[in-house]
């Protein structure tokens, strides 16, 4: 069906939309999570209701891009892992704490629900930073030097606030009254941050970076990457335009700042894949070494082939069935 | 490096161990729920519902530390076992791909619904999405199954330059092994709920719950185990043979047979000793052992001795096993006692309602007993024949993994204490509701945002 060196370049743009995916959805319920106010009752019962139905799917995406490293390239999954052990592990313990904190919360003693709101924002806060953590030692290729760890840190701060940022545009959208305006509060102080996130990591990626160096100052793939900063800035420009002037009477143009996120993510993302493709740890293995036995690849494209549209068809239905603004949510 | 092997591997079975503990659950526990679900849309009386959503409480926590605790375990094989990656990666990547495609995006999707899609879809859409979850959950042990399987008894592949490479994906996908362990494994996770189901109800009734809702979910839930326990020590039976013919050393070290022998003895205890390769204070039923594996009275059971350097450690397979066969008798007496006592009486007696509520996760302790023996039975392989365990290992620093290892059991530890203690807060409070509220609430909530309680 396809030729045998084809089928890694599949497999990296399969991994690639699992993670695009995945930085979008669970970076909303991420950064609604870290957003959540520890004194109001109200307002955080109706930000996890507005999550609620989705977290555990948006969390698989994740589960997918890890399983196609794993799969597609074996090689390249045990390295980037080891790498990353603590900053990993650290993000899992993250996960697991939001995760549970999620159901602990309305079940247990209402005296405890407290504890649980904090383990719920912490977790996620700690996700989140340690996401963040993992992408700047990435790009760093791994180096363990000062520098690389500064970068870093600072990564993590970048995408911990680019995940509220988009968590509250997600509220914007999905709330109103009250809540509402205090999300577009939150919404614009993070999108300066994550504004200075971005650029930063834009400057500091062909400094440190040969490879990307030569990308961008070389014809042709030039003409591909210097449109992504412009379109960005002008993404982040029209966000602020657009952020001063919400709520909007009849709560018109709520779902902008949302989709203005999505797009930024995603040109930051273009920015981040093409500047370095075809590597897959950058600097260090390209896909084609990395790649699994083709025999293997071909068995679980099959799958891939067939389930792939499935997953994002029930996706858009379960988004369907809870589309609106949040609604008290019946457990059952 | 060893030091590294030993935490790397303490690591993993507690990650595993806190892993399956829910799986378990959910697994069994959404049928049950279905099954709810659907005598409510048949028969419309809404004693079905309360039982449906009380249940689904449960659920939906048990699922939360499932799927949790289930991302962990999708890392650990690139931080933990790199090694395994490296040889058999071209099997295990593609049957791991296929547990996430298939099952985890269907139960996590319509999970949303299941929860809290009732009213905002179809009455019908709903139950389906009940039975989707319940799929979902049953596929996905189908895949991890099928790997775990294959790692114990290979087949479909061959070695090219030391990397296993599959040449018939049905030979590894229903290796000889894989329908007796999927069976027993369902039908443990069938056991698990059934006994969380009558023991929570137990435990309502003895605090004086005088509703009709506990009292039916006791009864179906007895019953289903009073059919599952025999059908899971028969398919147990036919699971052992199996394991006989294909990892002899396993059988043995269960049975605790030393010496290859003819009518060996079916040990009922007995302390197997490693360093004299003997054991002591054996008491036992003559020729047991004999009968029951080979079905014949003086049949040949290879012991220990003849795979001196290849067999697993004796005293925790052979104890696991023990314990294991000892919960599934216990749970043979209850169910049919209960079951007896519930068809003639109606209702149990005050001490089968403790035994009942004692016995609650049995269950658990079964099923990672059973896991125990079928996971410490293969060493020191991690794939029989093929991969030492030593040879997978990870070479991350031990400290690492120490502080890491510690981190996970701490959290895991407090995190199984709040389950246990919120199951049974949600017990306390569904006693305290009264019958008639309860109808009440059927179209509005009364809990703050997310969470009814009924
Ligand atoms: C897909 C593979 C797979 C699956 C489904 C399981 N295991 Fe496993 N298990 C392994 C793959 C594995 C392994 C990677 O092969 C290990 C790691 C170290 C080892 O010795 O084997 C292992 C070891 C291992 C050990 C330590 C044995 C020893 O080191 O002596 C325990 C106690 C368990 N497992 C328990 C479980 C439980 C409770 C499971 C229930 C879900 C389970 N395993 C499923
Ligand atoms: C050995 C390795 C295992 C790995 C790597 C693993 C991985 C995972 C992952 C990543 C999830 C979360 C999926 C989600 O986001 O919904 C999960 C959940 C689940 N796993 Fe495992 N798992 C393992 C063992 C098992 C075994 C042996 C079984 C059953 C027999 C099992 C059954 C399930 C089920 C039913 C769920 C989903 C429902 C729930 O959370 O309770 N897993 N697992
Ligand atoms: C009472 C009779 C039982 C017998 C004869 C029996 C037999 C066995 C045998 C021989 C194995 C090891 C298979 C191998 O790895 O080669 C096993 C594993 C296992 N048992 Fe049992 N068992 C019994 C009851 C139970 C009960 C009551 C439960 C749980 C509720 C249970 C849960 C398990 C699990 C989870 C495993 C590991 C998974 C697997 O290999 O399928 N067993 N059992």
């Amino acid at each position: 069906m396809f030729a045998d060196h084809t089928l890694p370049f599949i497999f990296v743009g399969l991994m690639g939309l699992a993670v695009l995916l995945y930085v979008i959805l669970d970076g909303y319920d991420l950064g609604v999570g870290i957003l959540l106010p520890l004194k109001n009752e109200s307002h955080s019962d109706k930000m996890i209701a507005s999550i609620g139905p989705f977290w555990d799917a948006n969390e698989t995406w994740l589960v997918l891009a890890i399983g196609v490293l794993f799969i597609a390239f074996p090689a390249a999954h045990s390295m980037v892992l080891k790498a990353l052990y603590l900053p990993a592990t650290f993000m899992l313990l993250g996960l697991i704490l939001r995760g549970v904190a999620f159901d602990f919360r309305a079940k247990v003693k209402p005296a405890r629900k407290g504890i649980w709101d904090k383990a719920f924002k912490f977790g996620s806060l700690l996700a989140s930073f340690m996401q963040g953590y993992m992408l700047g030692m990435y790009i760093m290729g791994f180096e363990q030097s000062l520098q690389a760890m500064a970068f870093a840190l600072l990564s993590g701060i970048g995408v911990t606030a680019a995940y509220c940022f988009i968590g509250a545009c997600w509220l914007i959208m999905k709330t109103e009254s009250d809540l509402q305006k205090r999300a577009v509060g939150w919404a614009r102080k993070c999108v300066w941050v994550c504004f200075a996130g971005v650029l930063g990591v834009c400057i500091v990626n062909p400094l440190i970076n040969e490879l990307v160096w030569q990308r961008w100052t070389s014809l042709p793939s030039a003409l591909f990457i210097w449109p992504i900063p412009f379109i960005s800035l002008s993404l982040f420009a029209l966000c602020h335009f657009v952020l001063n002037r919400l709520p909007l009477k009849d709560d018109a143009g709520c779902w902008l700042p949302f989709i203005i996120a999505l797009l930024i993510f995603l040109s930051c993302y273009q920015g981040l894949a093409v500047s370095f493709f075809p590597y897959i740890v950058p600097g260090r293995m390209n896909i084609l070494e990395a790649a699994s036995a083709p025999e293997s690849l071909r068995f679980i494209l099959i799958g891939a082939v067939i389930v792939v549209p499935c997953i994002l068809a029930y996706t858009v239905f379960s988004y369907r069935v809870f589309w609106g603004k949040v609604t008290e949510l019946k457990y059952y | 490096m060893d030091d590294v092997l030993i935490l790397s591997r303490l690591q993993f079975a507690a990650n595993i161990s806190f892993h399956i503990l829910f799986p378990t659950i959910t697994i069994a526990l959404c049928w049950f729920l279905a099954y709810f679900k659907i005598r409510f849309d048949l028969s419309r009386d809404p004693v079905w519902m309360r039982i449906y959503r009380f249940w689904v409480k449960v659920f939906a926590l048990s699922f939360a530390l499932g799927v949790v605790s289930g991302i962990t375990m999708s890392f650990q094989f690139g931080t933990n076992w790199p090694g395994y990656m490296e040889k058999v990666g071209n099997i295990a990547g593609p049957l791991l791909g296929y547990e996430v495609l298939t099952a985890f995006f269907l139960e996590a999707t319509f999970l949303g619904i299941m929860l809290f899609g009732q009213g905002r879809v179809p009455n019908w859409v709903h139950t389906l999405a009940t039975l989707i979850v319940a799929l979902g959950t049953s596929l996905s042990a189908f895949w991890i199954l099928a790997l775990n399987s294959w790692m114990q008894t290979p087949a479909g592949f061959e070695m090219r330059d030391g990397i296993a490479h599959v040449t018939d994906w049905w030979a590894v996908i229903f290796n000889p092994s894989f329908p007796y362990r999927l069976a027993h494994m369902l039908l443990a996770s069938m056991l698990t709920a059934c006994f969380l189901v009558a023991g929570l109800s137990a435990y309502r009734l003895l605090r004086g719950d005088t509703k009709k809702a506990p009292r039916i979910a006791l009864k179906t839930a007895l019953f289903a185990a009073a059919l599952v326990t025999p059908l899971q020590i028969f398919v147990g039976d036919l699971h052992g043979l199996n394991t006989l013919k294909h990892q002899p050393q396993k059988v043995a070290a269960m049975e605790g047979v030393w010496e290859t022998e003819r009518g060996a003895p079916l040990l009922l205890f007995a302390i197997p000793d490693e360093t004299s390769r003997s054991n002591h204070f054996e008491i036992g039923i003559p020729k047991g052992a004999s009968l029951i594996l080979t079905h014949d009275a003086d049949g040949e059971i290879q012991g220990l001795n003849d795979f001196i350097g290849e067999h697993p450690p004796v005293k925790p397979v052979f104890y696991g096993f023990r314990l294991m066969v000892g919960i599934g008798m216990l749970m043979l007496a209850l169910a049919w006692l209960g079951s007896w006592q519930l068809w003639r009486h109606n209702t149990l007696s005050p001490l089968l309602l403790k035994a009942t509520f004692a016995m609650t996760f049995s269950g658990w302790v079964a099923t990672l007993a059973g896991w125990y023996v079928t996971e410490i039975g293969r060493q020191p392989y991690l794939v029989s024949g093929v991969l030492r365990t030593a040879d997978a290992v990870t070479d991350v620093a031990p400290g690492n993994v120490l502080l890491t290892f510690c981190l996970y059991v701490s959290l895991y530890t407090v995190l199984l204490v709040v389950y246990i203690r919120t199951l049974l807060r949600l017990a306390r409070k569904a006693t305290e509701v009264e019958e008639i509220n309860q109808k009440t609430d059927e179209s509005t909530t009364n809990a703050p945002m997310a969470q009814g309680e009924s």
